[in-house]
């Protein structure tokens, strides 16, 4: 994000997109609803959500195998989806687009079957400090049931990993590295060009979380060269239960199908059954069609709005947020890497996040508190958990002057 | 006061609060501070309820046929809900806490504050009171 001009931001019209948001027009305990848990899932633009409500209407039908001209129509729709996914990160090929329930699917999807097959005794598989339980929980299971290592990037004082620690942790044992392009809980960007670079040196393969980094980084997985990259559509302002999953062709060729169903398949007969080609080998079932549909109109208001006067924006946003919470009586920030997203982490001394996420929320002001599902990254700051803020491109400075007014009433009042 | 007097006492004088959202956070906030200090010895892994989402240590004593509970919470919400459960059982037998019928959280639309994780720790906190008084009632039966 600090690679952008701030002055790009003036380029945003904010006011116009919030017209956008009929969301953000209501009041919250008899204020106006402030909302800053962007990081936990973003608000929907009418597009997203009149897609949705057109799709019903219009042409819900069962995809793929249906002659029927709203099958058709269906079909048609959810494919243009996976063409937005594939320009929307530069993969080569549609075939490299694996919709799924969103990023926690995504990598059970890989954890279980390029994991599980092959991952051998001994093994080592890398994940950071920083990951979300997500990023951690499946491959412990690979481990588990292999009898392979889980190894730890730490990560330092000021929220960034610890590069020289990571160089030191890889080796040919070194079978997968998977970490976040940004952190939920801090908003650092992680270096994932250089982790993946080093971890290919020793035969490894990168998969990439890119949960927080969907809505606000530009994201070139070729560039990158990534083996895998996962975003969910929820929290880049599209719908919830859709998002995809990224994976180079030749992977996703030699993995086994995650699940069996329909779509799956080439044939089945009880004797043997053949899989189907890529991208549906990873699909079985019916898919969450309209979420799908709907998510093509999310990255497209993204490509559109511009992706770096959303980032200049949300960039100015933090560096406010940051500047005005960080003077606040009591209050240490949490993360304070150069390269963040638009993600403010604190703590307030004496003050539990809880009670300040409550008073927040009876001032209509939403936050998110708590260890955010990274609690081995909170044990390692040796907090319980903090207060989140985090800013997406519809927020203003003044909904933070209004924190900052709710956090100080917070402050002087338990002193 | 029985236990329905004291549930009366709370509702009015939340009912002054005339549903701001915010003085109603600080005023339970207040309540909490309020609270008797209970003794750090007492805050073991044994006596915290299970199922609050914050930490909450309950214990309780029988003086005179009657029960006495100390509490504390690590967040100062969860405190000033305690205190609320603590004021109306606090001096009554164990007959009349396990009869007890709470009510007043409805009244005073204690779920529009609480959300529903901290209403299963409420739920949790009062079974573990009930649980008390249910201990103390058959000790009370042997004893006699």
């Amino acid at each position: 994000m600090t690679t952008t001009s701030p002055a790009l931001s003036t380029a945003l019209d904010v006011e116009k997109i919030r017209k956008e948001f009929p969301i953000l027009h209501q009041t919250v305990n008899g204020r106006d609803l402030v909302y800053f848990d962007n990081a936990a899932t973003s608000q929907k633009p009418l597009v997203v959500i009149n897609a949705l409500t057109e799709y019903y209407k219009g042409y819900n039908a069962n995809i793929h195998r249906g002659i029927h001209t709203l099958a058709e129509k269906a079909t048609k729709a959810f494919e243009q989806t996976r063409l937005t996914a594939k320009d929307y990160i530069n993969a080569k090929s549609e075939q490299e687009i694996i919709f799924t329930r969103g990023v926690t699917e995504s990598i059970n999807l890989v954890a279980s079957s390029y994991g599980r097959t092959f991952i051998k005794e001994g093994d080592e598989i890398i994940v950071s400090e920083l990951e979300h339980h997500s990023n951690i929980v499946p491959w412990q299971f690979v481990v588990e049931e292999k009898n392979a290592t889980l190894k730890v990037i730490p990560v330092t004082d000021r929220g960034e990993l610890d590069l020289d620690a990571y160089r030191k942790l890889l080796s040919p044992k070194t079978k997968i590295v998977s970490v976040n392009h940004a952190s939920n809980s801090l908003g650092t960007v992680n270096p994932i060009k250089e982790i993946i670079r080093l971890a290919h040196e020793v035969g490894a393969v990168v998969f990439i979380d890119g949960a927080q980094a969907g809505a606000h980084l530009d994201i070139d997985v070729q560039d990158l060269d990534c083996d895998f990259y996962t975003v969910s559509a929820h929290k880049m302002y599209g719908p919830t239960g859709a998002g995809f999953l990224y994976g180079k062709k030749e992977l996703l060729e030699k993995m086994p199908p995650y699940q069996g169903g329909g779509e799956m398949i080439k044939e089945v007969t009880f004797k043997k059954t053949t899989y189907n080609d890529l991208p549906h080998k990873f699909e079985a079932g019916t898919p969450n069609i309209a979420d799908v549909v709907a998510f093509r109109y999310a990255m497209n208001f993204i490509t559109e709005t511009g992706r770096a006067a959303m980032a200049a924006h949300e960039h100015n946003l933090l560096e406010y947020a940051t500047e005005r919470v960080s003077r606040l009586k009591g209050v240490s920030l949490v993360g304070t890497a150069p390269e963040k997203v638009s993600v403010l982490s604190f703590t307030v001394d004496g003050i539990h996040p809880f009670d300040i996420g409550q008073m927040l929320d009876a001032r209509g002001i939403a936050v998110r508190t708590g260890h955010h599902c990274t609690q081995p990254l909170m044990d390692r700051y040796g907090i319980e958990g903090t207060v989140r803020a985090s800013f997406a491109v519809y927020n203003t400075k003044k909904e933070i002057d209004q924190l900052v007014e709710g956090l100080e009433r917070v402050i002087n009042f338990m002193k | 006061m029985d236990v329905n007097d004291i549930q009366e006492e709370i509702i009015s004088e939340f009912s002054l609060l005339d549903s701001d959202m915010e003085m109603t956070v600080f005023y339970i906030m207040e309540l909490g501070q309020k609270l008797p200090v209970m003794n750090d010895a007492l805050k073991t892994e044994e006596n915290v309820v299970k199922g609050c989402q914050s930490k909450v240590w309950l214990t309780a004593n029988l003086d005179d046929d009657k029960i006495n509970f100390s509490a504390d919470s690590n967040t100062a919400i969860t405190k000033g809900l305690v205190s609320l459960l603590i004021r109306i059982f606090n001096g009554q037998s164990p007959e009349a806490i396990l009869n007890a019928n709470l009510y007043f959280m409805q009244k005073i639309g204690m779920e529009r504050f609480i959300g529903t994780q901290r209403s299963n720790g409420f739920a949790a906190m009062i079974k573990q009171m009930k649980l008390y008084a249910l201990a103390f009632k058959t000790k009370l039966e042997v004893k006699s």
